[in-house]
């Protein structure tokens, strides 16, 4: 589904992303951990076409990319992203946040499709003439979740899907991603800070640090602390002490 | 009444009529604690009303003159007196109501949108585009309002509609400046980095994601404007660059006026009771709209 060849990105000056290379397989979940800083939500954007300042080979379902996307590349790969609050449009309702994906790529404004897709995210039709703000944080990630599904991509990236929410709700998306996953087969690279989402959700994630993959590993080894980087080995311990506390 | 209430009210609108009808009623609301608004839309509504019914409540025509009744004081048969050629001057002032009025609508349709636009434009496109177009508001940004009306007035020749021509040349810049600036601030919002994604053009952005949400600061800075037109196009008339006689436009009544002013005073006095009584109210609708809509207020 997606190849990524010695892959590097920069802000300014600086090289966030150093010369990453990984595969997904279509219909895999594959997760990247990493702290804040270490460049995972940069790469996530790289893939998206949202980060132009990068190099490296990168090939998405069979099509070599470049820095610009073509219009159709909405309809392959779609993105969550981490702030609930910000990531929908303060004026524009639930309906018209849905329909606009469909209107850009020229389905035109599909009812059936709207509410079909509010019911996949566990929403009702009730709320699909709310605006954001008369929306709790969980239910606007729901709608978030919804809006990169109207395309039926293949690929998801989801940029820290859950680490704006509270726990129960974080649960509860992590859930909504897994079972939307099953039902659809669509590929997710699923990025975040946190080992307990990715092990949850993912079943192969490679631990970022300092904008290199430093360890790339199965889930059950990353669950097990199987894992050779140091780096990786301090990461798994931290978010034991984490559970523990 | 209560039913249409609860329609307005309702958290879980069922159409997307009821939503946008809802967003409103509750904006609208919100109108009930802001004196200041209520307060220039009031004085703004009146002074509409008036040019409106102008032909219906002026007590004389504005034009009809009656030298044997010249500059006299204010009286039962001419409340405002009357001027150097005998013209009643509440007539004049009702009939210059269209006339300041109808330049601040037309400034304000002309300007608002090109700024918004060109403004919008800048910030999301960038690079060149946007050195471009900002450093032409600079340029006019750069010159004294006035100053730049007249001289635009004074190569196209006197008259009203070139005065507001003039003034809306000169007053576009704000509003691209103020477009931008939320621009650049909304560009790289998460919502609309999500619309990029879905494959939305620029135009597309700029023009259904983007300008909505710069319409508040601008539709603020127009409010705060409008004094200023006002101001400059009774500079203009009082120059004799603006409306030329007999037309009664305020400013230019005060220029009349001034050659008797000491003697006379009502007729200078009068339509400059006028010109601050609507520009008072522009401005106090100007900084209640600030107070209400500018999100950085709350």
């Amino acid at each position: 589904m997606i190849e990524a060849q010695a892959i590097t990105a920069r802000h300014g000056a600086n090289a966030v992303v150093r010369d990453v290379s990984f595969a997904v397989a279509a219909g895999e979940s594959f997760g990247i951990v990493g702290e804040s800083g270490s460049g995972k939500s940069t790469l996530l954007r790289v893939i998206a076409g949202l980060h132009e300042h990068w190099s490296g080979g990168l090939v998405i379902d069979g099509m070599p990319q470049g820095r610009r996307r073509p219009r159709g590349f909405g309809r392959v790969a779609q993105m969550v992203f981490q702030d609930p609050y910000g990531s929908l449009h303060p004026r524009q309702t639930v309906d018209r946040a849905l329909a606009e994906p469909l209107i850009v790529q020229g389905f035109g404004h599909d009812r059936a499709r709207i509410l079909a897709a509010l019911d996949a995210v566990g929403l009702e039709a009730r709320h699909r003439f709310r605006y954001p703000h008369q929306l709790s944080g969980g239910q606007r990630q729901r709608v978030a979740i919804a809006r990169a599904l109207m395309l039926e991509p293949k690929l998801l990236l989801l940029d820290e899907p859950t680490s704006a929410l509270d726990a129960a709700v974080q649960a509860e998306i992590v859930a909504l991603l897994g079972r939307l996953r099953a039902e659809r087969g669509v590929t997710f690279i699923l990025v975040s800070h946190s080992l307990a989402v990715v092990a949850a959700s993912c079943e192969r994630a490679a631990v970022m640090q300092e904008g290199l993959f430093v360890e790339e590993a199965a889930i059950a080894d990353l669950r097990r602390g199987n894992l050779r980087d140091p780096y990786a080995r301090e990461l798994f311990a931290a978010s034991l002490g984490f559970r523990r506390g | 009444m209560s039913m249409i209430g609860a329609w307005l009210a309702s958290d879980t609108p069922s159409t997307y009529r009821q939503a946008v009808a809802g967003r409103f009623w509750r904006g609208t609301l919100g109108l009930r604690h802001q004196p200041m608004i209520l307060t220039g839309t009031s004085i703004v509504l009146v002074f509409a009303v008036i040019a409106i019914a102008a032909p219906l409540i002026a007590p004389y025509s504005p034009t009809a003159q009656d030298l044997a009744l010249n500059l006299r004081p204010p009286s039962a048969a001419h409340w405002l007196g009357t001027d150097e050629l005998g013209r009643d001057i509440l007539a004049r002032l009702i009939w210059g109501a269209r006339i300041t009025l109808g330049i601040v609508a037309l400034v304000s349709v002309i300007t608002a949108p090109i700024g918004l636009i060109l403004g919008c434009a800048a910030g999301y496109a960038g690079g060149w585009i946007e050195a471009a177009l900002m450093r032409v508001t600079d340029v006019f940004l750069a010159l004294p309002r006035l100053i730049l009306a007249l001289a635009f007035v004074a190569a196209s020749g006197p008259g009203i509609e070139n005065a507001v021509l003039a003034i809306a040349i000169v007053a576009w810049p704000p509003y691209a400046r103020v477009a931008r600036a939320e621009t650049l601030a909304l560009k790289h919002a998460e919502f609309i980095e999500a619309a990029r994604l879905a494959g939305a053009s620029p135009l597309r952005i700029v023009l259904r994601h983007i300008l909505p949400l710069c319409l508040p600061s601008v539709i603020v800075r127009m409010s705060l404007d409008m004094a200023g037109v006002i101001l400059t196009a009774a500079g203009l008339g009082f120059l004799g660059l603006g409306a030329q006689p007999p037309s009664p436009e305020w400013g230019a009544m005060i220029a009349s006026g001034r050659q008797y002013m000491v003697d006379q005073w009502w007729v200078a006095a009068m339509p400059g009771i006028a010109i601050a009584a609507v520009s008072l109210a522009f401005n106090l609708l100007g900084d209640g709209m600030r107070d209400w809509l500018d999100p950085k207020q709350k």
